[in-house]
């Protein structure tokens, strides 16, 4: 056994990796579910990011352009989801779920002659000097550009939601979607577009992962991810720095735990493999157990709104 | 009605028309646990499929099912294969090997073939190829090739066959390289690109400049390609895309003359159950083309290794071997038998760590 064999610079920025795509799918349905909706197809709108973009950088040669319809595909996707919950009133719970199972068929459908063959790759941004820097070069300077997307959308979406007047009409209709509407707001136009804005960021996540993390594409490969980014969610307490350190403390665990194996740590690897799973579970614990009705959930996630009630 | 021969009319039902046009096909089914995409495993028992066909064009008809979990989902797509009238299944993973014998017991009249098990029955024959031949190139050359005397191996599950390939690995690189280390990583999966490229990265990060894999994606290689100098090796099949670096050689197995012979036996009525354990001498077992990204002289060298193992004049575990605890295991000069070697569960002398129970 040899800790000093890890290198905890490497570490951190391995994690930082590992942790973007639930980031990017948590921070989404952060979103989503502050204006009220509970959307369950997370992993399925993941998944058809992943092959949406996966695709279009195939046949275009650019990265750029596949992270773009990644997005547009996973957008495409959840606005079938606002459809049926917003206009036809469906069960958002239900139609979540068929979105993923939806999501699953669809981007297998499309994968088809796309298995085995590699992506352009996706550049890491180049800094020049400031990756030179010794420990923070390496962890802050020499990522791609999807990790820095993540963190300001991280930022964007805090200021978003804490500032300013659209953030604060976006949390009413997360409330009380009935006073919203009373005031004048637009209720499902507002929760039309936080669904858009949380698929297009599934479907970023996943794109990291067919495009920069494996990259390669494989039926199914997001693999739990969205249920995961779903979890973080509930972790967070609904706020987006706790969803951050949800997304890192999972993505680094599972990323610990492959480097305590080849450090040759003497603990058996069933433990190590279940661990981040298990971290998950504890820290949801606590957090619950002691406060769980300042916990945050919108007051009306979940429930159907319609103007007539 | 038994439900035995409940299952048996309803086979002869579903064999029925391709009786009644007077032309009967011969129909061969293949389970697959990942996806004829993944560019390893699967990709090439696939090509196995697809050289039945061209080579009895019209007398067979194939029919497979990809990413099939190994566990009771097996049992109910092999049963579903038999009941559609197949008349030979072959199942291409170890963990099919119980789900095997328990379908093909309701299936008398349905040969099966699996692939990397032990359990036979009279209509059960096993197959595997000798991959540890290979694998002792690969360590060979891993061992020479290494500049930080640190290998990387991402195994899958602690089963004999990934054990042999570990020691077969590792005591060829300790030859040509006393100072080498393993790091062993278990994943326990065969096919999940996330979980590999990771782990490769994680080796990577320890200073691994050799990546060995004992799983079924490109991924591995796909994170060695992000590192200058890193290698690894194909495994499975060719993986040509990452040609001629990080990829410097690569395991291949070559499936395609055992199925075409086994499907001929069942055409010709010949078909009994055996084992088969083929290697580089019967063309089971082949190296991809070494690379030039490997200097000539030890490029000279593997050559040299293959030839002599196809001759048969090489055995890759030939004594004197210690096990892990230092007891000896083979005498000076003393070959392993196929016995022990089937039957793997310990690391030779070196290796550190321990096996996942």
């Amino acid at each position: 056994m040899d800790l000093s064999s890890i290198n905890p610079v490497l570490l951190v920025a391995a994690l930082m990796v590992a942790s973007t795509p639930i980031l990017l799918a948590a921070i989404g349905e952060l979103v989503v579910e502050k204006s009220g909706v509970l959307n369950l197809g997370v992993e399925g709108m993941m998944i058809v990011g992943a092959i949406a973009g996966f695709i279009a950088a195939v046949e275009t040669g650019s990265p750029t352009l596949g992270f773009l319809f990644a997005a547009v595909g996973g957008a495409l996707l959840s606005l079938v989801f606002a459809a049926i919950t917003l206009f036809f009133l469906a069960n958002q719970v239900a139609t979540g779920l068929a979105l993923t199972l939806f999501g699953l068929g669809l981007s297998s459908l499309m994968g088809q002659g796309y298995q085995g063959i590699r992506p352009p790759l996706t550049s890491k941004l180049d800094l020049g000097p400031l990756s030179d820097i010794p420990v923070l070069g390496t962890i802050l300077f020499s990522q791609d550009a999807i990790v820095y997307l993540s963190l300001a959308t991280v930022a964007a979406v805090w200021a978003f939601l804490k500032y300013t007047r659209a953030g604060l009409i976006l949390r009413s209709c997360g409330e009380n979607a009935e006073a919203a509407h009373a005031l004048g707001y637009k209720v499902k136009l507002i929760r039309m577009a936080a669904i858009a804005f949380g698929g297009a960021c599934a479907g970023v996540g996943g794109a990291y992962i067919s495009m920069v993390r494996v990259p390669q594409w494989v039926d199914g490969m997001t693999a739990g991810a969205g249920w995961i980014a779903l979890a973080i969610v509930v972790f967070g307490a609904w706020r987006a720095g706790r969803v951050m350190v949800g997304a890192y403390l999972f993505g680094g665990v599972t990323v610990l735990q492959l480097n305590l194996q080849a450090a040759g740590i003497k603990i058996p690897v069933e433990y190590l493999s279940m661990s981040p799973y298990l971290i998950t579970i504890l820290v949801l614990v606590l957090i619950s157990a002691g406060r769980a009705r300042a916990l945050g959930a919108p007051a009306a996630l979940g429930q159907v709104f319609h103007a007539s009630r | 009605m038994h439900f035995k021969s409940l299952l048996a009319a309803l086979a002869l039902a579903a064999a029925g028309p391709a009786l009644a046009d007077g032309h009967e096909k011969t129909t061969v089914g293949f389970v697959y646990v990942g996806p004829i995409g993944d560019g390893g495993w699967t990709y090439e028992h696939h090509q196995g499929l697809l050289a039945v066909e061209e080579e009895f064009g019209d007398a067979v008809e194939t029919t497979f099912v990809e990413s099939v979990p190994e566990g009771a989902d097996a049992e109910r797509v092999m049963t579903q294969m038999a009941l559609q009238g197949a008349d030979i299944i072959f199942t291409t993973s170890f963990g099919y090997m119980d789900p095997t014998i328990n379908v093909a017991a309701n299936f008398p009249e349905v040969v099966f073939e699996h692939a990397t098990g032990y359990k036979r029955a009279d209509n059960v024959s096993t197959y595997s190829a000798r991959f540890y031949e290979g694998r002792a190139v690969q360590g060979h050359i891993a061992g020479k090739m290494t500049q930080t005397n640190q290998v990387g191996y991402i195994a899958s599950f602690p089963i004999p066959e990934v054990i042999r390939g570990i020691n077969a690995a590792y005591l060829h690189a300790k030859r040509v390289n006393p100072e080498v280390e393993f790091n062993v990583i278990w994943v326990f999966t065969w096919f999940d690109p996330t979980k590999e490229a990771d782990a490769a990265r994680a080796l990577i990060d320890q200073g691994a400049d050799v990546i060995l894999q004992h799983t079924d994606s490109t991924a591995p290689l796909a994170a060695a390609s992000e590192v200058d100098g890193v290698i690894g090796f194909g495994q499975a099949s060719d993986m040509a895309q990452f040609k001629p670096a990080p990829r410097v050689s690569s395991i291949i197995d070559n499936w395609a003359p055992y199925y075409i012979e086994r499907v001929r036996a069942v055409m010709d009525g010949t078909w009994e159950s055996v084992d088969t354990w083929d290697g580089m001498d019967t063309g089971m077992v082949e190296i991809g083309e070494i690379t030039d990204a490997v200097p000539a002289d030890i490029k000279a060298e593997a050559m040299d290794m293959i030839a002599q193992i196809t001759a048969g004049e090489y055995h890759p575990f030939t004594g004197p071997i210690n096990r892990q605890d230092g007891s000896v295991w083979l005498a000076e000069g003393e070959v392993a038998d196929d016995g022990t070697l089937l039957g793997m569960d310990f690391y030779i002398e070196g290796l550190t760590g321990e096996i996942p129970n």
